[in-house]
């Protein structure tokens, strides 16, 4: 465990789980976003998203760069004004309220810790400038700071902490007010791969003890993605392109661009889709003939995409029933725990990540990968929501 | 061999330097130490040869010296606090509220502090003057025969002048602390539920205070030694030590008197400079963690 991270291990005591979840039970709410849309002189920027968060559940947005997903981030927050449609938070429409009144938690990338005050002072801060009484600061700001594991951190200016626990103080900051929502803007960016990874399990531990707390989770990062969130909703261009919950949008993805942002995905080109039933459907590509899921229930006589995970080709048939495929070997990786072998099937990239072989086949040697039919899933080019 | 290496080219490099520090030292010393040393010996040893403090302890017992030192701390203090908050609220409502021409105004307070500053006791002496359009319209307009409005030709109206001249100066380091200030900070403190006002008082504040306490050191030490603005004001009875210094030496030809009080002004000037010298590497230090 880094150092950084030393005393989280500790069970949280059971007098702070309480009393902090009893406080989140009293104020557990959704976020709704309904038609909502943000435009910056003219320029829009996130388009007529409709979105409901329910209390208590995880939400990530995810999204290249310039997606919207911050912009929908910050429009929760009150940072920026839609110039039509309807935010809420619980029952309230907080459209139009300012920030200062949403009662919304937040931490965002940098830490944005106030430099000037100890972390005990910065987990203070939103208690103070809500007028709560010092008996209710002198009880809550130590126990949002054993929650995060920062108990012993307290005296210590954010500049005598490393990233992790900057970032411990930050969460700690926003918890203290007791908030209806947390907001979680790129929250492990600046950290480093370990730490972040580490903090990504506090992350999904701090939730268990915080069942209640609804949860908007902004990331680039798929891994962080999947691993905390209830649901995903993938962005583009500021548009919601798919939405659904973690392992539905990941094992069906509704779209080209979703297959391909949430997790890798080869995509190849069929058609003359035939539905075979049981949600299975028989595709054409070149002289051979795939079955796979038909998840989306597309038509028949279509062209559509199949979708099949790089960790799903196999190099022996995984069953009777399997698709087999004959490809030429482009490139092999060794990657450590695994290996990477790149095909090329007429002009189209497959991945095949399998584990390390004692003799990889040669670039340029012919190679038979298989998938099973039930893993494998056929994806409109454009959008279906999930 | 290696030390012997490193060593050899310092020692034939340090009468290099020597030689291209000479000059500039003796054309400082002409210019600025030889007539500062002429000031600090005629107050000493007045129009005869033995050095004496005797002339310090008259003037110091003087009362129009009393009078115009008073003059001197009221003006610069007073002129000081009204920068100080002029120039923090002007700062915070360009940096923080960002409007049309905000960037334009923050450029031209570049321009503002290259300006004379007589000019701006100039350009007063036509709005508030006692024949200046602002008396004037009242005037007319009121159907009075003495001007109303009538500050400018006193403490006051040095210190308004002296507030416009210099404000720009603490602006200007203000500004460029904001700069640094992450907006990330002050969104998180609003979603905590911090207010405007407390977010400028808890966070903007705190980290502006360096810049701040620099810029206020530097117009205390410019307005100690303002000149201009004073003597173009010509307000009657506000006599600042160096008019004081102008009317000795130049009116009265009490070049004695003179120095004494301009040995007096270079001390306050040096003290002021060092604390300006001290708040600015303090804060440095702090902001680099090392305080």
């Amino acid at each position: 465990m880094p150092a950084d991270l030393a005393g989280t291990a500790n069970a949280v005591p059971a007098v702070v789980r309480v009393g902090v979840e009893r406080a989140a039970d009293r104020s557990s709410s959704g976020i709704g976003f309904e038609d909502v849309t943000v435009a910056y002189n003219g320029l829009v920027v996130l388009d007529s998203l409709t979105l409901a968060v329910n209390p208590g559940e995880i939400v990530a947005l995810i999204g290249p760069s310039g997606s919207g997903k911050t912009t929908a981030l910050r429009a929760v927050a009150g940072f920026v004004r839609p110039v039509r449609g309807r935010i809420t938070i619980g029952p309230r429409d907080v459209t139009n309220v300012a920030p200062h009144a949403r009662n919304i938690g937040m931490v965002v990338q940098n830490y944005a810790l106030f430099p000037h005050m100890r972390a005990e002072e910065n987990v203070a801060f939103g208690l103070r400038a809500r007028g709560a009484a010092a008996d209710v600061i002198r009880q809550r700001v130590p126990e949002c700071l054993r929650l995060v594991g920062m108990a012993s951190y307290a005296k210590r200016y954010p500049r005598e902490l490393s990233g992790g626990q900057q970032q411990r103080v930050a969460i700690a900051r926003a918890l203290a007010i007791r908030p209806q929502v947390l907001l979680l803007d790129e929250p492990l960016s600046a950290l480093d791969a370990q730490i972040r990874r580490s903090m990504l399990d506090e992350l999904a531990k701090l939730h268990r003890e915080l069942p209640s707390l609804t949860v908007l989770y902004v990331t680039h990062d798929q891994t962080e993605a999947l691993t905390l969130a209830d649901h995903i909703g993938i962005m583009r261009d500021g548009k919601l392109v798919a939405f659904g919950d973690a392992q539905s949008l990941y094992r069906y993805p509704p779209n080209r661009f979703s297959a391909e942002f949430l997790g890798r995905a080869n995509l190849l080109p069929v058609q003359a889709l035939v539905a075979t039933g049981g949600g299975m459907a028989r595709v054409r590509f070149r002289d051979g003939a795939f079955v796979a899921r038909n998840h989306h229930a597309l038509p028949d006589g279509g062209e559509c995409l199949l979708c099949v995970r790089p960790h799903d080709l196999c190099l022996a048939p995984p069953d009777a029933a399997s698709n087999a495929l004959t490809a030429t070997v482009k490139s092999v990786q060794w990657q450590g725990d695994m290996q990477s072998v790149e095909l090329d099937v007429d002009g189209h990239l497959l991945r095949v990540s399998c584990a390390p072989m004692h003799a990889p086949p040669s670039p340029g040697a012919p190679l038979t990968v298989h998938f099973s039919a039930t893993q494998a899933t056929l994806v409109p080019e454009t959008m279906v929501r999930g | 061999m290696a030390d012997i290496a490193l060593r050899l080219p310092v020692a034939d490099e340090r009468p290099a330097v020597n030689s291209w520090i000479a000059p500039p030292l003796l054309i400082l010393a002409a210019l600025f130490f030889f007539p500062l040393a002429l000031i600090v010996r005629q107050a000493l040893t007045g129009d005869g040869d033995v050095l004496s403090i005797a002339k310090f302890a008259s003037v110091f017992a003087s009362r129009e010296f009393h009078h115009a030192l008073g003059n001197t701390l009221t003006i610069a203090l007073a002129a000081t606090a009204g920068c100080l908050v002029l120039g923090f609220v002007l700062s915070v409502l360009i940096a923080f509220t960002p409007f049309p021409g905000s960037r334009v105004i923050a450029r031209m307070i570049d321009t503002f502090i290259a300006l004379p500053t007589f000019l701006v006791a100039l350009a007063f002496t036509f709005i508030y003057g006692s024949a200046g359009m602002l008396n004037e319209s009242l005037k007319a307009l009121l159907h009075l025969d003495l001007p109303p409005v009538d500050f400018l030709y006193s403490q006051w109206g040095v210190m308004l002048s002296e507030v416009t001249v210099y404000t720009p100066f603490v602006m200007r380091p203000l500004l460029a602390a904001f700069s640094l200030i992450e907006p990330a900070q002050i969104e998180v403190a609003a979603s905590l539920g911090a207010r405007p006002l407390r977010i400028v008082s808890r966070i903007i504040l705190p980290a502006a205070l360096p810049a701040l306490v620099a810029g206020g050191s530097l117009c205390l030490l410019l307005t100690v030694n303002e000149f201009g603005i004073v003597l173009f004001i010509g307000a009657k009875d506000v006599i600042t030590l160096p008019l004081l210094i102008y009317d000795k030496a130049i009116q009265q030809f009490d070049y004695t008197t003179a120095c004494v009080i301009a040995v007096v002004n270079v001390a306050l000037s040096i003290a002021l400079y060092s604390l300006y010298r001290f708040v600015v590497a303090y804060f440095g230090s702090r902001r680099a963690g090392l305080v």
